[in-house]
């Protein structure tokens, strides 16, 4: 019944859209990567001197960034985690009839626009906010101190910002778990700890490597965060990028996102293999 | 004298531990409540200052007034930006469901030669950081000689929409029954009659969500489109360049209903599919 070119066509259209403006433009971008400006030519016009010394240059240049964007990306996935898996995990066994309405409202804050958000954020927590004067007052934070423009600020408005890709996979993997497995745990006399321990976070894994994943991914590379809740000393790699772009100096531009995204992979491809897992969606 | 057992069982305990016992059990409430107020305040935030009698800038409480929700397009442009949001949006949803919808069906259907390859090709957009995506598509259309504006930034919503389109459309096509389909041609449909009559609708939940994703990724996206819009200003966009100035409190109202809106087609959704068992 089923003929052999059948999946093919199904996937022409789309993958043909992708090709041309998925790989081909990565391709492109490492095309551009190792040219240099013509000289006496236009702003940016360049040409392909294979020099790839623009890595090594673009690299030492803004390594700073580069180990910021990964660190504030590795801290707010590690937030994000923390406030996740109690949510997913009383959403998935403890919110009985309610469950569809709880869900809802966890998906609820992310209709309001992004950035407004996160311009909310500053607002509250900035010096006209209605946290900082109250503090001051009681003297708990000195009159110097601020609570945006730290690395603090922007590290919490990243875990806010992709908290639902992280809470959203958790509840998927955590509801898929047969309620028995845990009662079998609790009969074989395990505490409530190593219930959790051996039985539910193993089997909630798939949801841990999709959800650290989806919120990793989007947080190294963000730019938004740092530059609205963050000082000059938080810039990450992501405002290297845009601001190199916007010159336009296209090698460095390409370089750099070219390294941040062999970065991602290969700490995507290590995690998903220690965490034992195929299943990253 | 049961009493009495009773008392003396209760006051071997450790003192305070009514407390600690009423605070174990509604631990996860407490936690949830917490929680929930963490992930409200900014909405709070934004839609108690959309009734800010503001000039300019919307920072610091002057009084209360509805006049913005009286005339949300009263600050230049913003109502602009929000057509061409939506007009985007709708764009890049019919695009990106309709391509996408068709690879779920290839890979969630058939066993074929590059299976695996078809779905790393999917997987590697959603691991592509926005900013790299963003830069790359543009420098595609800078090669081209195609001026960022409207149909650049169509085109590269598409491109990070199609992949979460496909994750969910698949995931519903995998929870299908395959006896259903089994019973339709038992009862001489042919194949294109099984599709129309019983994998379709069967499917189109999944469908549905993933257009709603779809809009609400293209709708809020702000990196992608900052590189390939030019001169054409979405929502995201405006609010981006205001928060130097001032954003006005009609950004406010306006994101303030469309959370409302959404809340509200989120809610109509589940009823009706809780009075229409689909499965």
């Amino acid at each position: 019944m089923k003929k052999i070119s059948t999946p093919y066509l199904l996937l022409l259209p789309g993958f043909a859209f992708l090709f041309t403006f998925f790989v081909f433009p990565i391709l492109s971008l490492a095309q551009v990567s190792t040219a240099t400006p013509i000289s006496g030519g236009d702003v940016g016009e360049f040409e392909q001197t294979l020099r790839f010394r623009n890595y090594l240059e673009a690299f030492l240049e803004s390594r700073e960034h580069f180990g910021r964007s990964l660190v504030y990306a590795l801290l707010a996935t590690f937030i994000a985690l923390m406030i996740s898996y109690p949510l997913a995990y009383a959403l998935a066994f403890k919110s009985g009839k309610y469950k569809n309405v709880l869900l809802v409202l966890v998906v609820a804050p992310f209709f309001t626009s992004f950035l407004l958000r996160t311009v909310a954020w500053k607002q509250i927590l900035g010096e006209e906010g209605f946290v900082v004067p109250p503090l001051r007052t009681l003297g708990l934070i000195s009159e110097s101190t601020t609570l945006t423009s730290t690395a603090g600020a922007v590290i919490i408005g990243m875990a806010y910002n992709f908290l639902p890709f992280m809470t959203l996979p958790l509840y998927a993997s955590i509801d898929r778990i047969d309620p028995r497995t845990l009662e079998a745990s609790g009969d074989l006399y395990a505490n409530g700890f190593t219930t959790f321990r051996k039985v539910t976070l193993p089997l909630s894994m798939p949801g841990v490597v999709a959800g650290t994943l989806l919120t990793f991914i989007p947080a190294a590379g963000d730019y938004v965060n740092a530059e609205l809740l963050g000082g000059p000393n938080n810039t990450m790699i992501g405002n290297v990028i845009q601001s190199r772009f916007l010159i336009p100096d296209y090698p460095t531009t390409s370089a750099l996102s070219f390294m941040l995204m062999a970065a991602i992979l290969i700490i995507v491809i290590v995690y998903i293999r220690k965490a034992g897992t195929d299943e990253v969606v | 004298m049961s009493s009495i057992a009773k008392e003396v069982i209760v006051s071997r305990r450790p003192l305070g531990s009514s407390l600690s016992r009423w605070f174990g059990k509604n631990l996860i409430r407490i936690y949830m409540a917490l929680a929930f107020t963490y992930l409200f305040i900014p909405v709070a935030y934004t839609f108690v200052f959309s009734f800010n009698d503001s000039g300019k800038s919307n920072i610091t409480w002057q009084g209360f007034t509805f006049d913005k929700w009286l005339n949300p397009c009263g600050a230049p442009r913003v109502c602009e930006a929000l057509g061409n949001s939506i007009k985007i949006g709708l764009l890049a949803t019919i695009f990106s469901t309709i391509l996408g919808t068709l690879i779920a069906f290839a890979i969630g259907r058939y066993a074929f030669r590059g299976r695996s390859a078809s779905n790393l090709l999917i997987f590697l957009p959603m691991a592509t950081p926005e900013i790299v995506l963003g830069a790359s598509i543009l420098s595609l259309f800078l090669v081209l000689q195609v001026n960022p504006g409207f149909w650049p930034t169509v085109i590269a919503h598409v491109v990070f929409c199609v992949s979460f389109v496909v994750v969910t459309v698949k995931a519903r096509i995998a929870s299908l029954d395959p006896r259903l389909e089994q019973a339709a041609m038992d009862l001489y449909a042919n194949e294109f009659q099984t599709f129309r009559r019983v994998t379709l609708p069967l499917v189109a939940p999944g469908i549905a969500a993933a257009a709603l994703l779809a809009f609400s990724l293209s709708f809020d996206d702000f990196i992608i489109t900052n590189f390939n819009s030019g001169t054409v200003t979405t929502f995201p966009k405006f609010i981006y360049g205001a928060a130097a100035r001032g954003i006005p409190a009609q950004a406010n109202v306006i994101a303030s209903a469309v959370f409302f809106l959404a809340l509200a087609l989120v809610i109509i959704g589940q009823v009706v599919s809780r009075k229409r068992k689909v499965y």
